[in-house]
């Protein structure tokens, strides 16, 4: 009946449950879709399927026998496959050697390179995939590198093969050739697990949905038996006015920030962003993923080189254009990648408080810890961190506590505008209210704020004015007040 | 207009990529112009033959240590492996009528037992680092800068014991031969150690093209991650890569005791460091993943060309040594603006 069955998956984090009762039932030779918003525990709860990671409690049936892989090879080997976001290949190698990699078949002592090209071709031809088998992978398209994963997974027979959010950098008519394939792997009884936000594409590819929200398991249905608006109720789950603190910023009619025709040298880079921010304003940015939001802040702030434009904070340009002038000159820039480029994992909470306003605790060349923890403590205390000490590494936090301490760190040098890219993805509810009310306080203040997010109802939630990007250029500002996610998505695909 | 601009554009950026790919061998090519300038005779027959016959044992351990690099890792012990397998291989090799024989005692052996023995001996050694560096994740330069140390020891305490710290010399003729003999064809010779370099370049080339192992180990250079969820035994691979490198070594060592006929525990010091210099003069990537054989090979060649060509010209010893060091510095600098991001 099901193929794939798991049932009351836990999972803890070290001050988040990610999943709690997480469930979901796979039927053979069908797209069964898998939904929540972000953090809703999607990733987490596959993860625990290839055991990536190692879940808490609940059981994994295949085929109704209990299993628990130990790692993705191992899933492999029965036929479980995943085709993750972040393509994991050899970029340097052709794109054969990338299929056949970890199982090579031999021809006495050489790899049967003949064999690998026959029966890659043969797949190939039965998805119509255009590709040079030979090629290096590196000089392929994400949508072309996508596709040699799915290959991969059809070619090691595997039954169930699970994609995650497999569109969201792929064009419409990409799209509808990923939906070819996946077609033709449902008709030859394959099972797949489409993880994605898109509601549009779900109806049109989905037989079954399964919806999560913070880490439960919230329902599972027919697609034939569900409407648009229940599915998104049932993934939203709260009422909408509850969800954003109460707007009490009103933004004056002083500019603080303004950036006039900037382009960045490098590709890919934004082209002519022109836009104007408000003393007491926060101003979304909105876009679909490819649309360079995260790279025009990145721009504005010095991290990126720019090719021509013009920025100025209160009257005066920017002239070098590196994150020190900008910093000097009270801009702050809380990054996507909290991990990569956000925290130092290895160092203390104090330290990450301090580390982008040093100079201000050095006198006389050293140090002053006094200040410092002075002003750690105060950070700890107004952004309400929970942590044992201001010596406790910051790795040990949850991604909200994190993310408050960066916040935390951008306060400490009086920043005039907050450039703050996705600050709420994988952090969870409660926290996220935390930081709405955050941004809204800081912005009564006078502080202006630049806030990228993927997700709407936030934009909708707790902006002035919107911004929408698409592909590197502004498609146009709208006031939050007056607008709805529809005219948002039709601006979103304007240059496309 | 606007299209004439994009030409251009596209022109100038074809002609800085190409400037950048080969910016090595044009730098390389204007210093041999400098040499051949400064002494036309340069360009003679004899020297060329010269030049492949002392490139031929560097081509047999950079080759070694290239299939390390290409995973990703490096290796500082070469030298010091290459000076252990000497010295035990001359041991066992003396001429039975020398009088300060090591092994007084000792039958005359058949040559190819000794040299077998030392290529064991090390890639027992480099079984034990591969060990380390796998399993307990030490990083390489550090694993290996620690073997380099101990298997330094302990051809010192060897030559020390046994041979009062004296060079090991008096070799066996057949010994002397497989290093310094020839082919020979009326009055043209073509020495062994040339025949041993290219057997050596074909057997690597085949195992890193054509067998599951080389693919494997460009997998694990390139993305360890895709190699390991893949399924490749990334440590099983590591494994037999560096017993390869080990039994490189071992050969080269050999080669290196039967050519300089008087051994000391000073053979090898530093050898490691001309063998990366050639490997990456020679287009293998330090971040792993990427390289050919015939990139190796062309690569110690063309660092023998200018070593010798420098001399060859009388230019100052340490002014050598900064040429040689500019030269390994653009090497790197150029292989690495091909994966820098520009932002």
């Amino acid at each position: 009946m099901y193929v794939l069955e798991m049932h009351d998956i836990k999972k803890e984090f070290p001050g988040v449950r990610a999943l709690d009762r997480a469930q979901l039932r796979l039927r053979p030779g069908t797209v069964h879709a898998l939904m929540g918003e972000n953090g809703a525990g999607k990733s987490t709860l596959m993860k625990c399927l290839f055991g990536i990671y190692q879940k808490d409690g609940g059981e994994i049936l295949l085929d109704g026998k209990p299993v628990c892989f130990e790692n993705p090879r191992h899933a492999l080997d029965h036929g479980v496959s995943m085709v993750h976001q972040e393509l994991n290949q050899v970029l340097e190698r052709s794109v054969l050697d990338n299929i056949w990699l970890g199982r090579f078949p031999k021809k006495g002592m050489v790899v049967d390179d003949r064999k690998m090209l026959r029966e890659t071709k043969a797949i190939f031809e039965q998805f119509k995939i255009k590709i040079n088998p030979q090629q290096k992978i590196g000089t392929l398209s994400v949508s072309e590198r996508q596709m040699i994963e799915i290959v991969k997974a059809v070619s090691c027979n595997a039954r169930i093969i699970v994609l995650d959010e497999p569109t969201s950098s792929l064009t419409e008519s990409e799209v509808e050739h990923l939906f070819t394939i996946i077609r033709a792997l449902r008709a030859q009884n394959v099972a797949v697990i489409y993880i994605s936000h898109k509601i549009d594409e779900i109806f049109q590819i989905a037989d079954e949905v399964t919806v999560m929200r913070d880490g439960h398991w919230i329902l599972t249905s027919p697609i034939s038996a569900i409407t648009r608006d229940q599915l998104i109720s049932s993934m939203v789950g709260r009422d909408f006015s509850n969800m954003f603190p109460a707007k009490t910023n009103v933004p004056s009619d002083e500019i603080v920030l303004r950036v006039e025709n900037l382009s960045g040298a490098y590709q890919p880079t934004v082209k002519d962003v022109s836009f104007e921010l408000r003393k007491g304003e926060i101003l979304g940015i909105s876009g679909l993923v490819g649309s360079r939001r995260t790279e025009m802040v990145e721009t504005i702030f010095g991290y990126r080189k720019i090719k021509s434009g013009r920025i100025t904070i209160d009257g005066a340009p920017l002239v070098k254009h590196t994150p020190c002038e900008s910093i000097a000159h009270g801009i702050g820039l809380v990054t996507e990648e909290r991990r990569a480029t956000g925290i130092f994992p290895l160092m203390d909470i104090q330290f990450n408080a301090m580390i982008a306003n040093l100079r201000n605790y050095v006198r006389f060349g050293v140090v002053d810890y006094r200040k410092s923890t002075k002003d750690t403590a105060w950070v700890i205390d107004a952004l309400a961190v929970k942590t044992p000490s201001q010596r406790t590494s910051i790795a040990n936090l949850s991604g909200g506590n994190q993310q408050k301490v960066i916040l935390g760190r951008w306060l400490l040098i009086s920043p005039k505008v907050l450039l703050l890219d996705e600050p709420t993805r994988g952090i969870d509810v409660g926290a996220k209210y935390e930081i709405y009310q955050l941004m809204i306080d800081l912005a009564s203040k006078g502080n202006a704020i630049v806030f990228i997010s993927s997700e709407m109802p936030e934009l909708l939630g707790v902006t002035d004015r919107i911004l929408v990007m698409s592909n590197g250029r502004v498609a146009g500002i709208v006031k939050t007040r007056e607008t709805n996610q529809e005219e948002l998505l039709m601006l979103a695909a304007k240059y496309i | 207009m606007v299209e004439s601009v994009v030409v251009l554009g596209d022109r100038k950026k074809r002609i800085s990529a190409f400037l950048l790919k080969n910016a090595l061998y044009l730098v390389m090519f204007f210093l041999l112009s400098i040499i051949v300038i400064v002494q036309p005779s340069f360009l003679s027959f004899q020297n060329f033959y010269f030049i492949v016959t002392q490139s031929s044992s560097r081509i047999i351990l950079a080759l070694g240590i290239a299939s390390i690099i290409v995973l990703g890792y490096t290796d500082l012990s070469l030298g010091r492996s290459v000076g252990m397998a000497a010295i035990v291989a001359s041991s066992l090799l003396q001429a039975v009528n020398y009088s300060q024989r090591v092994f007084p005692d000792l039958p005359r052996l058949p040559i190819f037992v000794p040299i077998f023995a030392v290529m064991i001996l090390c890639s027992i050694f480099m079984v034990a680092q591969a060990l380390v560096v796998s399993k307990l994740k030490v990083a390489p330069f550090i694993a290996s800068l620690g073997f380099q140390l101990i298997i330094y020891g302990l051809q010192s305490i060897y030559i020390d014991r046994l041979n009062d710290s004296s060079p090991i010399g008096g070799l066996d003729p057949a010994f002397s031969n497989f290093a310094q003999g020839a082919i020979e064809f009326s009055s043209f010779r073509i020495p062994y150690i040339i025949i041993y370099a290219l057997v050596a370049s074909l057997i690597i080339w085949f195992l890193w093209n054509k067998t599951k192992l080389g693919r494997n180990m460009y997998a694990i250079g390139g993305n360890i991650e895709a190699a390991t969820v893949s399924g490749v035994n990334v440590v099983a691979n590591i494994l037999a890569i560096y017993v390869i490198a080990g039994m490189m070594y071992g050969f080269g060592g050999a080669l290196e005791g039967a050519r300089t006929g008087s051994v000391t525990n000073m053979l090898g010091q530093g050898y490691e460091l001309d063998a990366i210099a050639a490997c990456v003069v020679g287009g293998v990537s330090m971040r792993g993943g990427v390289g050919t054989v015939p990139g190796v090979v062309t690569g110690v060649l063309l660092f023998q060309i200018i070593n010798y060509g420098l001399v060859y010209i009388g230019v100052n010893p340490y002014v050598q040594f900064i040429v040689k060091g500019m030269i390994i510095v653009l090497a790197v600098a150029i292989d690495s603006q091909k994966y820098v991001k520009r932002r």
